[in-house]
C-alpha cells in the first residue's frame, strides 16, 4: 500500500511520449498555429519598435512585397532561387546528409559561370567612336558551357566531402560548413586576381553585348530563372517520390543498417545523391550569375545556402511545401525590408523576425512528434 | 626582425583571444552532444548586448566609475548570450528540435540582433554619429601598469586586457573540469551516450541545460572582448565578421580539448593576420592565405577520420537529441 503511494507521488507531473501517426489535418492546424503566433510576435515586436497599428504593419509587408509590378516580379525571383537552393540541400537532407555548404556549392557554381564569361568576354572592335563590341561566343555557345561549368563545380564542392563521408565516415556538417569559407575566399581570390586595380568589387560583365546573360521571358528579366526554378520544383518532387533512387534516398535515411540488408550500396547512394545536390546548387550559382546579377562577388549567395537549409526543412522536404516556406520566409524578409525603409530602421529586422519564425515552427514540431500527458490519477486495484 | 615576430606574435593572441572564448564555449556545448552552430550569432549578441548596457550607464552617469564601467558590460554580455543559449536549449533539448536547423536560425537571428541593436541604438537614444565608448574601452583595455617597462616580453605578452588572460584562464579550467572531475566525466557520458549516462543516474536534460548555457556564455565574452578590447568600445555592422565559424573550426582543430584550443586559437588568430606581415605579397595571394585556417581544419578533420583513435572522436552523440523513450 505504502509503495503504490510512493510511487504515485514520484511520478513527474508532465510525461511526454511519441506519437505514432497524426492525422493529417491536426499537423497543418498545429503548423498553422505555429506561423500565427510568429506573425504575432513579429508585429509586437515591430509596433514596439515603430509605435504603429499592427494593421498598418502589415499593410505595410504587403505593400513592400507586392505593391507594384516590379515588386512582385522580384518577389518572385527571390522565391526562385531560395527555393531552387532548398531543391538543392532537400535529396542530401533526406539521407541524413547534413549538408551545411550549400552556400559555398552555390559561389563556386557562380564562379564557374563568371569565369566562363570572363574569359570569354566582348572585345572592343577598333577605336573609332561609336565604340563596337563584339562578343567571342555566340550566347547559344557560350550559356550552356556556362551552364555545365557551374554545375560541375558544384558537383565537386558537394562531392569532396561526400566521399570522405562514405568512406571514411568523416563529420560532413563540419566539412561542408569549413567549404563555404574555403569557396568564399576562392571567390575573393579570382576576383583580385580578375580586376586588377585591386578594388575587389567585380562589375557587370559584358555589359554591352550582353553575352552569356540569360535572356527575357515574357518581357520579364527574371523569366528565364522563375521557369527553370519552376521545371526543378516539379523534377525534384518526381524523383523524390517516384524513382528507384529517390526511394533508395529514403531507405538510407531511414536506416542505413537497412538499406545495406537489403542490398542498398550506401556508399553509392551517398555520393550520387551528392552529386544531384551539388549540380544544383551550381545550377543556382548560374541563375545568380547569368539571369540576375551578371558579376560575382563574395555575398552573391547572401547567406540563403543556410536560410535554404532551414526552408527544407520546415516543409518536411517534400518541394511542393517549399514552395510555400520559400514564399513565407521571402516575404517576411521583403516585407521587413519595406518596413525598415519607411521608419529608418536597420535592414537586419528582416533576419531577426525571421529567426523568430523559423523558432516557431521549429518549435511546433514538437507537438505534432510527442504527445504531452498531464499525471493522472492511477486506478485503485 | 624579432621586432616583427614579437609584434606579430602580440597581434595573434589579440586575434586569437575571441576565438578562444568561442572555442572553448562550443567545447563544452559539444561535450554535451550539442553541436551548437549559433555560437557566432551568440557572440554578436554577447559584443551588442554589452555595448547596450555599456552606452545606457555611460548615457545616464556624467561620471562613469571604471569598475562599473566593467561590471555593467559583463554582466549585461552574459545576461545576453544567456537568452540566446536558453532559446537553443529549449528547442533542442526540451522540444528536441533539428540542432542544425536551429542553430543555423539562431545565427541568422543573432547577426540580425547585433546589426539591428547596432545600427539604430543610437536613434532610439535620439542621437546619431557611431557608437563609441570611450570609457567602457578604455576600462576593458586597462593593462598592468608596469608592462611597458618590462621590456619586449612585457609588451608581447603582458600588454593586454584582463579579457585575454580570462579566456586563457576560463580554457584551463574547462580543461580540468572536463577531464578530472565526476561533473565533468558525467558531461563527457551525456555527449557520448546519453541512455548510457541516463541509466547511470545522471540527469541528462540538467547537464545540456546547464554545458550549453555555461558555454554560450564563454562564447558570448568573444564578442564582448571584439567591442570592448579590440575596438575599443566601438560598433560597425558585420564587424565581427566570420569570426563565430572559425571559432567552430577551431574546436575540431583542437580535437574537442580545450587546452590545445588555446594554441590552436593563437594559431589561427596568426592565420587570419599573417598577410599583412608577409612582405610582398600581392591582393590575391592575401586570399589564398586567409583561406589557410580552414583548409587546415578539413585536413584535421579527414585525419581523424581516416585514423580513427578513439580518444580522438567528436562526442559519439552530438548532434542528437536524447529521448528516452526511443532506444
Amino acid at each position: 500500500m505504502s509503495s503504490k503511494r510512493l510511487a504515485q507521488h514520484s511520478e513527474p507531473l508532465l510525461h511526454i511520449t511519441k506519437r505514432d501517426a497524426m492525422v493529417w489535418y491536426k499537423g497543418v492546424i498545429i503548423r498553422a498555429i505555429a506561423i500565427v503566433a510568429a506573425l504575432i510576435v513579429c508585429s509586437a515586436l515591430i509596433v514596439l519598435l515603430t509605435k504603429l497599428n499592427p494593421l498598418d504593419v502589415y499593410s505595410e509587408m504587403i505593400e513592400g512585397s507586392f505593391g507594384t509590378e516590379r515588386k512582385f516580379w522580384i518577389l518572385l525571383q527571390n522565391i526562385a532561387m531560395l527555393l531552387c537552393i532548398s531543391l538543392a540541400v532537400t535529396p542530401a537532407f533526406k539521407m541524413k546528409f547534413w549538408n551545411l555548404g550549400a552556400e559555398g556549392q552555390v559561389l563556386v557554381g557562380a564562379l564557374a559561370s563568371a569565369a566562363c564569361m570572363f574569359y570569354f568576354k566582348e572585345v572592343r572592335m577598333g577605336d573609332t567612336l561609336p565604340l563596337v563590341y563584339e562578343a567571342p561566343l555566340s550566347n547559344a555557345v557560350l550559356i550552356p558551357m556556362m551552364l555545365v561549368a557551374s554545375m560541375a563545380a558544384g558537383i565537386i564542392w558537394a562531392v569532396i566531402p561526400a566521399i570522405f563521408k562514405a568512406i571514411w565516415g568523416t563529420n560532413e556538417s563540419l566539412f561542408t560548413l569549413m567549404m563555404n569559407y574555403v569557396a568564399m575566399q576562392l571567390v575573393a581570390f579570382f576576383i583580385m586576381v580578375w580586376v586588377p586595380n585591386g578594388s575587389s568589387v567585380m562589375g557587370i560583365i559584358n555589359p554591352n553585348t550582353e553575352s552569356g546573360w540569360l535572356p527575357e521571358l515574357f518581357g520579364q528579366k527574371y523569366g528565364f530563372n522563375i521557369l527553370i526554378v519552376g521545371l526543378l520544383t516539379v523534377a525534384m518532387y518526381i524523383y523524390l517520390k517516384y524513382s528507384k533512387q529517390g526511394y533508395e534516398i529514403s531507405v538510407v535515411g531511414e536506416s542505413e543498417n537497412t538499406a545495406r540488408y537489403i542490398g542498398i550500396n550506401v556508399k553509392k547512394v551517398i555520393i550520387r545523391t551528392l552529386i544531384v545536390s551539388g549540380a544544383i546548387c551550381g545550377i543556382a550559382g548560374f541563375l545568380l550569375v547569368s539571369g540576375t546579377n551578371y558579376t560575382v562577388s563574395k555575398d552573391i549567395a547572401g547567406g540563403m545556402g543556410f536560410t535554404a537549409i532551414m526552408v527544407a526543412w520546415l516543409a518536411k522536404f517534400n518541394p511542393g511545401m517549399m514552395v510555400i516556406t520559400s514564399f513565407l520566409v521571402v516575404f517576411m524578409q521583403r516585407g521587413a525590408g519595406a518596413i525598415a525603409t519607411t521608419f529608418g530602421l536597420n535592414q537586419s529586422v528582416s533576419d531577426i523576425l525571421t529567426g523568430i519564425i523559423i523558432f516557431f515552427i521549429i518549435g511546433c514540431e514538437f507537438f505534432i512528434n510527442y504527445k504531452v500527458n498531464l499525471r493522472t490519477k492511477h486506478k485503485e486495484g | 626582425m624579432l621586432n616583427t615576430i614579437f609584434a606579430f606574435i602580440n597581434a595573434a593572441i589579440i586575434q586569437g583571444t575571441p576565438l578562444l572564448f568561442g572555442a572553448t564555449g562550443e567545447i563544452i556545448t559539444e561535450k554535451s552532444g550539442n553541436l551548437n552552430l549559433g555560437i557566432p550569432g551568440i557572440m554578436y549578441v554577447g559584443g551588442i548586448s554589452g555595448i547596450i548596457g555599456g552606452y545606457i550607464y555611460e548615457h545616464y552617469t556624467e561620471d562613469p566609475n571604471t569598475a562599473l564601467c566593467i561590471l555593467i558590460p559583463l554582466l549585461s554580455c552574459m545576461l545576453g548570450s544567456l537568452i540566446m543559449t536558453l532559446i537553443y536549449s529549449f528547442l533542442t533539448i526540451t522540444l528536441r528540435a533539428n540542432q542544425n536547423v536551429t542553430g543555423l536560425a539562431l545565427t541568422t537571428f543573432g547577426i540580425g540582433i547585433g546589426n539591428f541593436f547596432g545600427g539604430s541604438l543610437l536613434k532610439f537614444f535620439n542621437e546619431s554619429g557611431s557608437i563609441s565608448l570611450m570609457d567602457c574601452g578604455a576600462a576593458f583595455k586597462m593593462s598592468l601598469p608596469f608592462a611597458d617597462d618590462l621590456g619586449l616580453f612585457g609588451k608581447t605578452f603582458l600588454s593586454f586586457g584582463f579579457l585575454v588572460y580570462l579566456a586563457v584562464i576560463i580554457a584551463l579550467v574547462a580543461s580540468f573540469i572536463l577531464n578530472k572531475t565526476r561533473v565533468g566525466l558525467n558531461l563527457r557520458a551525456v555527449g557520448e551516450n546519453p541512455a548510457t549516462a541516463d541509466s547511470a543516474g545522471i540527469n541528462v536534460t540538467k547537464y545540456k541545460y546547464f554545458a550549453t548555457c555555461i558555454g554560450g556564455m564563454i562564447a558570448g565574452f568573444g564578442g564582448l572582448y571584439f567591442v570592448m578590447d579590440y575596438t575599443g568600445g566601438a560598433w560597425t555592422n558585420n564587424g565581427f565578421g566570420d569570426r563565430g565559424w572559425l571559432a567552430i573550426a577551431i574546436v575540431i582543430f583542437a580535437i574537442w580539448k580545450p587546452k590545445m584550443s588555446i594554441l590552436a586559437s593563437y594559431l589561427f588568430g596568426g592565420l587570419y593576420i599573417l598577410c599583412v606581415y608577409i612582405p610582398g605579397l600581392s591582393a590575391s595571394n592575401k586570399e589564398l592565405i586567409n583561406m589557410l585556417p580552414y583548409v587546415v581544419t578539413i585536413l584535421v578533420l579527414i585525419i581523424i577520420s581516416i585514423r580513427k583513435k578513439r580518444e580522438n572522436q567528436p562526442p559519439q552523440s552530438l548532434g542528437l537529441s536524447y529521448f528516452r523513450e526511443e532506444r
